[in-house]
Formats: structure tokens, C-alpha cells, sequence
């Protein structure tokens, strides 16, 4: 097909007072490798694409949302069973993960940077980084994960009721043994744990997946000569699985810390 | 054919018109370029084919429910096997008809040229869209081949989680995978809609047929992940048996309809709205008229979109959900209504004094606005909460749901694909048959459907395949109209495979119609525009039309 | 065909479709990115202290709204969201209004049930 966006004339209007002397790039028409033909100017296509990604965000939201109701209801329910099943869950790693992921969002955030500036070491190192930080979040989610799978809280077949019947037998002093029934809706808190971390969980992975594709790329130089765009977005998506769990570490590991108290 | 006093259809002259030679379908040969191609048109005929597979798939299981019925006794299926039909015709009709029938075939088609752009936002994922529906498709019709499932498409815990064992998980899988290709469509209408039109383009010279899908596509985006989690929670429920919709271990079936209907109310208006787009289009064009109070019916599409969000438990009023949210949502549907109304008014008034003909499109479009009406009417008696526990689960509601979707939507599904047949094929179809194919498909949805009203109003529930004997006759002539339907639908396979080769050239703007799709050559070219246009004019400008045809030389080719 | 006029150099578009706003290019430090992550690491130090102290009914609500400041601050620094366009700032409002439409429209049914442990 003969190029006909090439032959076309730059549609920008005329910049005046408004912005510095830096813009005029745009306006000349100076288009990097990367620029699909269906947009006009770089501009455009970035601004498309942050959008897009933005739209693809709010699907998350919605997705996510579903769970957060489920967990709104039953723990209202169920108060009772929520707080101890929360309690067993274990605060410096859960509090540690926080913090490191927190970590990751940084190195992402100053990657963005990285690359805008077009500093190709710093993008690098700071991807490396998002991904070390990224990984020791997963490894101690499935330490966390372990330690319950040891402890019968796995819901379903092998579930086990008994610390929560019967918490002193089990050298729990600071709770209030559960009947039956109640005990058995400890079940569900675990359901939500493990379906909502694990959601999250995958989300990250896919994310690490992502993340040491973009890293090859940017050793190779793709991203400091201009074209932004792929860093900026998958920042995106990592800041908002960040977000995510910045719900999840209170309302799970943090319902009713002293339930015996007072 | 030249316009006359009963047609407004304007064809070059036969004897020397050509397809043009350079378009989007000679580009570039082989299959591979089909199947990986970027190019919107191309992805919106592949669409097509794909839908129109299913449709008739979703149509065949329509014909076996209306065969079983034709008589009282549970004759001609087992009750499981009857479970299975209804159910895998409404899986496929709304997932896979339905919802992409117009966004992902005309939408597609014609979004990026009606906005003077060289495609959508995102072509790749535009190609992904497709693929995601391809897998859907192919998922689903692995369950039929596995022995199909039998919950309902409304999937209702904890029937769906605890006491069948047919297919739920694959049917789930299956539209978890078509959710998101319908995700992904809208969120690349909404990014093209804000950031592609051209110069000149404002929001408000923007085609109807674009704010209905804009419109829809937020719907797409914001309500399809509530689906999609629904569905993973019933997943998860068949599989690991956690109890999130058990009573025995505490949890609620009801949370699993709340967040099934959060998507699925919305859904009905991402069926409707691209459909009603369509009519926007069409009724303007065949009364050469612009349409009566554009900003009322473009601000209405949007209402729809908002209030359609929160009118979802209407869908539950005899579940268990307390009586004070079931006023609270009956209101609030009563609302949603009149969004609905407003456009019907509008396009009444835009036939007012205007010059009427009845091209099949247009015919459609009448089929559209009276069965619409009476589809929506009933659902206003169905969101009042005394009627609804007498109406609901019976025939009445089916009859309602068929009236807006296949009164309504199917036919402007059908009065779209004739009024852009001839820009993304460059052929005209035989215009006797359409408009025949038009008048038999009324006559028998008519047919087929009126019926139910009545019989559901006297008390025959839905889903059972065996009735009391008094209601026979109705039934009996229900399945004879969907036999006069079926032939319906059939004529414009026909047909419009015919005039693939045979139909006569149809040229740039065989309707007449204002909008950048009818001033370019049909079938375009692949990038649309050998320059990107600067939009001057309002929409509807058929002033502007009149005075750019007199200075068009009236060649062709 | 709209009269031809592209061959007319920087043609002024009154409804400047193609950029409508013009957002400005800011680049955010990272030494902004520095105070950000101080605060987020505060604030979560911040929230383990506070479940410490039993607040009753408000220990839920204080732990929602440590989370949700982080939540913002991620959103407008992290996320760039303060310099973007208005059309992302209401993209990003027009998702969580519809998630709190979920929840609140849903929690009608819940809390106005006259069984159940509301």
C-alpha cells in the first residue's frame, strides 16, 4: 500500500504562548520506528494507548469487585470465624510482602522514569529489580501458603477445625474457641484468602512474565530512544496489582487483632 | 436504477460500473492475510461469517424446542435433554450472537470510517477479539459435542453447583473467554470514539449509530468482569466445593445472581443499543431527514448505559432478595424506560414530514420500532413488582425477551447488514426478496411469539417441556410461526450469498445517505481514506449531500 | 468528500481533535517517587499500629481509609494520573463509582433482609 499518511499533512495546530520550545518535535512530524500508520502523530498514539490501558484497568476493578463483595458479605456474616481465621495469618510476612511490594511499585515508577529520560542502565537495573522484588513477594506468599497447607487450612477436603473448636488444645490462648458450625465457616475466610491472593497471585506472575520480556527488550535499546510506551503501560497494570493488594493485606491480615482483649 | 418518487436507491449505470479495483478485499490474497490481517473490515466479515455459523446453530436448537412443544406431552426429548436444548440456545444466541452481532460485524466495519479515522485504536487486539470469540465458539460447541449442559443460561446456584453434572465448567470457560473478546471490542470503540475522529469531527456531528456504541462499549467494558468473576466462582465452586453459594456451609446463592445480573442487565442493553444505532441510521436515510432532536437521542443512549447499571435485581424479585431493594430497583427500572422512550419518539418525529420509502432496510426498521415498543412496554409490566411474581418464569417473559431481541434487535441486525451490504461488498442484493424475506420474518416472529404473551399470562411456565392441554393451540401456532421465520431468516443467506457474484455494482452511495462511509467507494479501501477528511458539516446534512451531488460528475468505477 | 484542505500546512483545527488537551509532558522525579514511597511504607507502618487499637466500628473504616489513601497516592504519582488528561482522571472515577455501584446497590439486599446477621 502506498503510504499515504506519509504524504499527508501534519494536522497539529499551531502551538502559541502555551507550551516551551521541546514541543515543536511533535509538530514536525518526526516519526520514531515504532509509530503505527492509523495514527496521526506520536502523540496520539501514546495518549491511545495509556488510555487503553487505563480502560483495561477498569476491568480489573470490576473483576476484582466481585470478590471484594463476597468478602464484604461474609464477613459481616460471619464475623466470628473471620476473626480468628485472620488471626492465624502471620503479620511481619504479610506486613513484609506489603512493604516489598510497595518496593517493586518504586523501581517500576523510576523505570518509567528511566526511560523517559532515556537512561538505558537505570531502566535496566530498575526492571531487574522490579522483578527481584516481584519474586520474593511471590516466594513468601507461598511460604504463607505452605504454612497453612501444614496447618489444615486448605478449604475442602483436608480442612481442619479443630484450632478453632478448640484453640487452647492447640496452644492458642488468645481466642475464643468456636462452635461447630461457626468453626466451620472458617472455611469460607480461607476460600476468600486463598481465591483472592491467588487471584492476585496470578496476576503477578503473568505480570513477571511480562515484565522479563520487557526487560530483554530493553537491554537491546528499544525503550530509551523515544518510545515510552510499553514501560508506561506495563507500569500501569503493576501499580494497580500493587493497589490491590494494599486492600487485601488489611482486610485480611488485619480484621481484629485483640479479640480477647478488653 | 436511478431515484424515484417510491425509491430512493441510486445505482451507476449497469452497463459500464465496475468494482473498483483497488479495495480492501483485493489488497491481498491468501487466507493467511485474512486470518492476520489488521485491517477492521476485513476483521468485521470475518465476524460475520463467524456469527452467522452460530446464529443458526442457536436457531437449530430453537427449532427442536418449538418442535417438542407442539405437543402437551414430553414426546420428542428426554426432560434432561429438553434442559440442554433451552439452554445451549440461549448460551449461544446471547454470547454468541447477541452481544457481538452488531458492534463486532457493522461496528467494526464502519466505526473507524464514519469517524475519519484509518482504523480502530488497536487492530491487533481487534484481530485477538476475533480469535477470543473463535475459541469461545469452539469451547461451546465441545460441550454440545460432550453432551451440552442443562443449568439454564442464567447458570442459578446452587442448581449449577450442586446438583448437575453435565458440562458447567467448560460452557463457563467457554463464555469467560467470549467475555473478554467482547471487552476488548469495546474498549477499542471507546479509545477510537475519544481519540481518532478527525478534524472537524465534534462529539455532536458524530453519527448516532457511534454514540449507541460508545455507549454499549462502556457497558462492555465496565459490566463483562462482573461476569467473568461470576462465572470463576461457580468454577471454583464445582471444583473445590468451597461453599461461597452452599447454604449447608453458609454461603448464598443468591450472591452468585447478584453478580451474575450486574453484568446481565446491562448485557440486554449491549445487545440493544448497537441495534438501536442502527435504526438511527437507517430511519434517517429512508425519510431524508436528519434525526428529530439528535441530543436527545445521542444523551438517551448514554442514560441507558448509566441506568442500565442499576436495574439488575429486577431480574430477581422472587428469589429472596428483601422486599425493600425490590422497590428500590423496581423504581429505578420503571426509569431506565424512559431513555428507551425518548428515542422511540425521536425517530417517530424524524418520519414526520419526512419523504418515506420502503427500501428493506427501512422495513426492518418499522418491524424494529413496533415490536420494540410492545417488547419494552412488557418490560415495564414485568418491573412492576405485583405483575412480575404472576408473570415471571412463565411464557410472558420469554415472550417479552423475544420481542426486544429478535423483534428488536435481530431486526436491526438484518436492517443494518442490508444498508452496508452494499458499502463493505460493493454489490446490491435482489430487492424483491429481501423485501419479501422482511415481510415473511414479520409475519412470523408475530407468529411465533404473540402467542407466548398469552399463554404465559394464563400460566405456562418456561423451561418445562410439557404444558397443560388447554394451552396446545397457541404452542401449535407459536412452532408454525417459527417455521415461517426460519424460512425468513434462510431467504438473505441466500440471497446475500447470491449477490456476492451476481448482485448488481452498487457504487459509492447507493442509498443517498450522509456520513463519511457512503462518500468513499464501496468496498473501501483498505486504509478508507487516500486523505484523512476534515468534517465541516452536521450530521444528517442532507443539504450538504444535494449540493455536493450536483457537482459530482457521474461517473463510475 | 469533505473539501480538501489538507494540503494547507498546520490547518487549524477549531475542535483540535487530534490533541484535544495538550497535556503537558511532566516528567515526575524521582525524588517525588522517593516521597511517595516514604509515605506508603509510613502509612502501612501505620495501619499494623492501628489494628493494634481497638476502635470498635472504626477499626474497618480506619484501615479502608489508610488503604484507600495509599491507594490514591499510588494513583496520582505512581500512576502519573495528577498530570494526565481529564479524560483519564474521569476514566479512573468512572471505574471505581461503578464498583462502589456494585457494592452499595448489592448491599441494599443484604442489610434490608430480615433473616441474616446484619
Amino acid at each position: 500500500m502506498d503510504n499515504a499518511i506519509a504524504q499527508t499533512e501534519p494536522l497539529m495546530p499551531r502551538e502559541t504562548s502555551v507550551h516551551e520550545a521541546g514541543h515543536d518535535v511533535e509538530h514536525e512530524h518526526v516519526f520514531i520506528p515504532q509509530h503505527r500508520h492509523h495514527f496521526e502523530t506520536e502523540e496520539q498514539q501514546r495518549e491511545a494507548g495509556s488510555f487503553g490501558m487505563w480502560l483495561f484497568l477498569l476491568t480489573e476493578i470490576m473483576f476484582f469487585g466481585g470478590l471484594f463483595f463476597a468478602y464484604l458479605l461474609y464477613r459481616n456474616w460471619y464475623y466470628d470465624a473471620f476473626v480468628p481465621a485472620s488471626n492465624f495469618l502471620s503479620i511481619p510476612l504479610g506486613g513484609a510482602n506489603t512493604a516489598i511490594l510497595i518496593t517493586s511499585g518504586f523501581f517500576m515508577a523510576i523505570a518509567v522514569w528511566a526511560a523517559e529520560v532515556r537512561k538505558k542502565n537505570v531502566l535496566v537495573w530498575s526492571l531487574v529489580f522490579t522483578m527481584l522484588f516481584g519474586w520474593a513477594f511471590i516466594c513468601i506468599k507461598g511460604i504463607e501458603w505452605h504454612d497453612e497447607w501444614v496447618h489444615g487450612h486448605i478449604p475442602g477436603a483436608t480442612y481442619n477445625i479443630g484450632e478453632f473448636v478448640n484453640p487452647k488444645a492447640h496452644g492458642i490462648n488468645d481466642e475464643k474457641p468456636l462452635p461447630v458450625d461457626m468453626a466451620q465457616r472458617t472455611q469460607i475466610f480461607y476460600f476468600l484468602y486463598f481465591g483472592m491472593t491467588g487471584m492476585h497471585a496470578l496476576h503477578m506472575l503473568i505480570g513477571l512474565g511480562i515484565l522479563l520480556w520487557l526487560l530483554w527488550r530493553a537491554i537491546r535499546g528499544e525503550f530509551t530512544q523515544g518510545y515510552v510506551a510499553p514501560i508506561e503501560n506495563f507500569g500501569l497494570y503493576w501499580h494497580f496489582v500493587d493497589i490491590v493488594w494494599l486492600y487485601l493485606f488489611p482486610l485480611l491480615y488485619l480484621i481484629n487483632r485483640h479479640p480477647l482483649a478488653h | 436504477m436511478s431515484a424515484t418518487a417510491t425509491t430512493i436507491v441510486n445505482l451507476p449505470d449497469q452497463s459500464t460500473a465496475t468494482i473498483p479495483k483497488k479495495n480492501y478485499i483485493s489488497a491481498e490474497h491468501g487466507l493467511l492475510s485474512w486470518l492476520l490481517t489488521g485491517d477492521h473490515k476485513r476483521i468485521a466479515m470475518l465476524y460475520l461469517i463467524s456469527i452467522t455459523v452460530f446464529f443458526f446453530i442457536g436457531g437449530a436448537f430453537a427449532g427442536l424446542i418449538r418442535l417438542e412443544l407442539l405437543t402437551p406431552q414430553p414426546d420428542l426429548v428426554a426432560s434432561d435433554t429438553y434442559n440442554k436444548l433451552f439452554t445451549m440456545h440461549g448460551v449461544i444466541m446471547v454470547f454468541l450472537f447477541l452481544v457481538p452481532s452488531v458492534p463486532a460485524t457493522i461496528g467494526n466495519f464502519v466505526i473507524p470510517i464514519m469517524v475519519g479515522a484509518r482504523d480502530l485504536a488497536f487492530p491487533k487486539i481487534n484481530l485477538l477479539s476475533w480469535y477470543l470469540y473463535l475459541v469461545g465458539g469452539v469451547m461451546m460447541i465441545a460441550t454440545m459435542v460432550l453432551g451440552g449442559v442443562d443449568t439454564g443460561w442464567t447458570f442459578t446456584t446452587p442448581l449449577s453447583t450442586h446438583y448437575l453434572n453435565t458440562h458447567v465448567i467448560t460452557t463457563a470457560l467457554a463464555i469467560f473467554v467470549a467475555g473478554f473478546s467482547s471487552i476488548f471490542t469495546g474498549l477499542n470503540f471507546i479509545v477510537t470514539v475519544h481519540r481518532m475522529r478527525c478534524p472537524g469531527m465534534t462529539w455532536f456531528r458524530l453519527p448516532l449509530f457511534i454514540w449507541s456504541h460508545y455507549a454499549a462499549s462502556i457497558l462492555m467494558v465496565l459490566g463483562t468482569p462482573v461476569l467473568a468473576i461470576s462465572l470463576v466462582l461457580v468454577l471454583l465452586e464445582r471444583v473445590f466445593g468451597i461453599g461461597v453459594f452452599d447454604p449447608t456451609k453458609g454461603g448464598d446463592p443468591l450472591l452468585f445472581q447478584h453478580l451474575f445480573w450486574f453484568y446481565s442487565h446491562p448485557a440486554v442493553y449491549i445487545m440493544i443499543l448497537p441495534g438501536m444505532g442502527v435504526i438511527s441510521e437507517v430511519v434517517s436515510t429512508f425519510s431524508r431527514k436528519r434525526v428529530f432532536g439528535y441530543t436527545a437521542v445521542a444523551f438517551s443512549s448514554v442514560a441507558i448505559a448509566l441506568f442500565g447499571f442499576f436495574v439488575w435485581a429486577h431480574h430477581m424479585f422472587i428469589m429472596g432478595i428483601s422486599n425493600y431493594s425490590a422497590l428500590v430497583f423496581s423504581l429505578l427500572t420503571m426509569l431506565v424506560a424512559v431513555p428507551s422512550a425518548i428515542k422511540i419518539f425521536n425517530w417517530a418525529f424524524t418520519l414526520q414530514k419526512g419523504s418515506i420509502t420502503f427500501e428493506t432496510p427501512m422495513l426492518y426498521a418499522f418491524g424494529f420500532m413496533g415490536l420494540f415498543t410492545i417488547g419494552g412496554l412488557t418490560g415495564v409490566f414485568l418491573g412492576s413488582l405485583g405483575m412480575d411474581i404472576q408473570l415471571t418464569e412463565t411464557y410472558f417473559i420469554v415472550a417479552h425477551f423475544h420481542f426486544v431481541m429478535v423483534g428488536g434487535m435481530l431486526m436491526a441486525f438484518l436492517s443494518g447488514v442490508h444498508f452496508w451490504w452494499p458499502k463493505m461488498t460493493g454489490r446490491m442484493y435482489p430487492e424483491a426478496l429481501s423485501k419479501l424475506a422482511a415481510v415473511v420474518t414479520f409475519i412470523g416472529f408475530n407468529l411465533t411469539f404473540m402467542p407466548q404473551f398469552v399463554v404465559g399470562y394464563l400460566g405456562m411456565p418456561r423451561r418445562y417441556h410439557a404444558y397443560p392441554p388447554e394451552f396446545q393451540v397457541l404452542n401449535v401456532l407459536s412452532t408454525a410461526g417459527a417455521t415461517v421465520l426460519g424460512v425468513g431468516y434462510l431467504l438473505p443467506l441466500i440471497y446475500l450469498a447470491w449477490s456476492l457474484k451476481y448482485g448488481p455494482i452498487a457504487g459509492n452511495n447507493p442509498w443517498q445517505a450522509t456520513g463519511l462511509e457512503w462518500q468513499i467507494q464501496s468496498p473501501p479501501l483498505t486504509e478508507n481514506f487516500t486523505e484523512i477528511p476534515i468534517m465541516d458539516h452536521e450530521a444528517y446534512d442532507y443539504e450538504w449531500l444535494e449540493h455536493k451531488t450536483q457537482h459530482e460528475v457521474t461517473a463510475v468505477g | 468528500m469533505a473539501h480538501d484542505t489538507t494540503h494547507e500546512h498546520h490547518y487549524h483545527d477549531p475542535s483540535n481533535i487530534t490533541n484535544p488537551e495538550h497535556a503537558e509532558h511532566h516528567i515526575v522525579t524521582p525524588l517525588q517517587y522517593g516521597y511517595v514511597y516514604g509515605t506508603l511504607l509510613f502509612f502501612t507502618i501505620l495501619t499494623i499500629l492501628a489494628a493494634d487499637w481497638d476502635m470498635g466500628i472504626f477499626n474497618p473504616i480506619v484501615a479502608l481509609a489508610i488503604a484507600s489513601t495509599k491507594a490514591i497516592v499510588v494513583i496520582l504519582f505512581f500512576m502519573h494520573v495528577k498530570y494526565q488528561s481529564g479524560l483519564i482522571k474521569m476514566t479512573v472515577a468512572s471505574g471505581f463509582f461503578t464498583f462502589l455501584i456494585l457494592i452499595t446497590m448489592t448491599l441494599s439486599d443484604y442489610i434490608s433482609r430480615a433473616w441474616g446477621l446484619w
